[in-house]
């Protein structure tokens, strides 16, 4: 435990300094430069030098009254719980079996998920799309030798298929973590309560409820929520799948609708309030996982 | 849990690790050997399973490529000035939260915490507004800028738990010996803390290599494109016919590097995460 400075000093004030001072400018001023934009009419007159008008929270309004806008909200959200269910069943399902396997299987799988752990986005995402490309893709390919009749077909023109290759990408890269996490867990429960509990009769799926899950507990919680955030702001997944050909109205989620609003569609008022929007949804979110950070500072 | 598993479950459980083996290698296999096979090859029939008689002619492609010489060089520049940049403040602002107490202390820890929850896409556009107020778009600055905002929270968060790993007796022990505060603190704790900051700057590294939507939103100017940006704008090019071996074989010059660096960091980052999460 450091103990209390003998003397007064400014020495620590002016060692956080820089960091204080960097973040203030790259995060602060753009956070409240945000705020302000939300409540002003920002469009194309304003980028060729109209100063911009007060619009109250008229933006919001706009916003909010469209019709589009709720309909990516509740993709976005649907796309994060699919996923981060799937990653965090499959991740868990994968760290319990793990414990399981022969030694030179577990060592080989690890080394697997570490490949697809460390593997780029944008990588993974040029590889994905070659595997299900229409004319050179690997699935196609795979499914016609099976019996199917997939010769040519574009998996990324209907939304259902763009979101199912979309998952596949994101399920694929984020496995891993969860595998890794749980299992560090997993190895931390004790042993001697696992054996008091198996002499005392219980089945393993009692072990597992009244024994693994308390004590795994913590990280499960972070691992979760850490999951939602991440599903929650999925973009280059969906940025680069659109461009490879998908249709991008129907397949928007927060992030690329708030791009094409204000960085394609030069609308900067509101896609400052769906922003706004967006980091309210991720407070929200992530409202528990804060809670349990801050428990933990304080202890 | 190093218990005895029957036979039956040990079998099974095999089979699943090597299922998942097969999945997580496959893409990647997919991806290299594709990356050796001439534009013939890859469109063939039959998929090419082992490209014998591979060719280099792709890798030659790129790297002649004035686009990928030009994003490699900008996303060195952009990776290198973020990691010196970030450990630097993290550096300092890691020794004052954990060797001094003093007022606000517990504001910035907090602070760093919330900031972790921001999500790149909640800020882009106000991002991007700044940048562009102050002619910074399509520069390394800039985009540096950004970044070190975004590493930051989470190189002076670990770095602050090597500091508090290195025992305050082993300078009160130097001062002893004659050492002034700060003498000690440089002789004998900096070198202890190689290793932590070894791995914070990798962790910044790879952060800033593989960055894409921060890029895609400031670096627009065809000259400084970042590598992931300058290779989703490859792929796109789709009037001339996707040539996925040169896309291939960018690909895997872009994420050697990352690998070679992640699988230096990444025990640390799992136990750290584990290790945190149980204590509380």
């Amino acid at each position: 435990m450091p103990r209390p400075a003998a003397r007064r000093t400014n020495l620590p004030l002016g060692l956080v300094l820089p960091a204080v001072a960097l973040l203030a400018l790259a995060l602060g001023y753009p956070l409240v430069r945000q705020v302000v934009l939300s409540l002003q009419e920002f469009g194309l007159a304003q980028q060729f030098g109209r100063p911009p008008s007060w619009n109250g929270l008229g933006n919001y309004r706009d916003l909010l009254t469209d019709r589009e806008l709720w309909v990516v909200v509740l993709r976005t959200i649907a796309f994060c719980f699919v996923n981060a269910a799937l990653t965090f069943g499959i991740g868990l399902g994968l760290a319990l079996l793990m414990a399981r396997m022969s030694r030179p299987v577990r060592i080989l799988a690890q080394c697997g998920l570490l490949l697809a752990w460390a593997m780029p986005v944008v990588a993974a995402m040029t590889v994905w799309q070659f595997l299900f490309d229409t004319e050179y893709g690997v699935v196609n390919w795979l499914l016609t030798k099976a019996g199917g009749d997939f010769e040519g077909h574009g998996w990324l023109l209907d939304p259902w298929s763009f979101f199912f290759v979309a998952t596949v990408v994101v399920v694929w890269m984020s496995v891993p973590f969860v595998v890794f996490t749980m299992y560090a867990a997993l190895t931390q429960v004790p042993e001697d309560v696992m054996e008091a509990a198996e002499i005392d009769g219980a089945s393993p799926w009692q072990r597992f409820v009244h024994v693994v899950l308390p004590a795994i507990r913590p990280v499960l919680l972070v691992v979760v929520l850490l999951q939602v955030i991440w599903d929650l702001r999925v973009f280059t997944q969906i940025y680069t799948l659109q461009k490879a050909g998908g249709v991008s109205g129907d397949t928007n989620l927060l992030g690329t609708y708030i791009y094409t609003l204000g960085i394609k569609g030069g609308d900067f008022g509101t896609a400052a309030a769906a922003a706004m929007f967006m980091l309210a949804l991720t407070v929200v979110l992530t409202a528990p996982y804060v809670r349990l950070m801050i428990k933990q500072e304080e202890d | 849990m190093a218990r005895r598993t029957p036979t039956a479950v040990r079998i099974g459980a095999d089979l699943v690790g090597v299922l998942v083996l097969l999945a997580c290698v496959f893409p990647v296999y997919w991806m290299v050997s594709r990356s050796f096979l001439p534009r013939n090859r890859i469109k063939g029939e039959d998929p090419v399973l082992v490209p014998w008689h591979g060719t280099l002619a792709n890798y030659r492609k790129v790297l002649g490529d004035d686009g990928f010489g030009d994003a490699m060089m900008t996303s060195l520049s952009v990776t290198l000035l973020t990691v010196a940049v970030a450990i630097l403040f993290a550096f300092l602002a890691a020794v004052a939260v954990s060797r001094f107490r003093f007022r606000g202390r517990r504001t910035f820890i907090l602070t760093l915490l919330l900031i972790q929850m921001i999500p790149a896409e909640a800020l882009f556009i106000s991002q991007y507004k700044m940048l562009d107020g102050m002619g910074l778009l399509n520069s390394v600055v800039g985009l540096t800028l950004v970044y070190v905002a975004g590493v930051l929270p989470f190189t002076v968060w670990t770095l602050r738990g090597f500091v508090d790993g290195v025992p305050r007796e082993l300078e009160e022990a130097a001062m002893i010996d004659g050492c002034s505060r700060t003498g000690a603190f440089f002789r004998v704790t900096l070198p202890l803390l190689a290793p932590g900051l070894v791995a914070t700057g990798v962790f910044g590294f790879i952060q800033a290599w593989n960055e894409f939507t921060l890029a895609v939103v400031v670096m627009t100017d065809p000259g400084s494109k970042t590598l992931p940006v300058w290779l989703v704008a490859f792929t796109d090019s789709r009037s001339r016919g996707v040539d996925w071996g040169a896309i291939m074989a960018s690909s895997t010059l872009i994420t050697i590097p990352v690998i070679v660096f992640f699988l230096l960091v990444q025990r640390r980052m799992v136990t750290g995460l584990t290790a945190g999460a149980v204590k509380g």
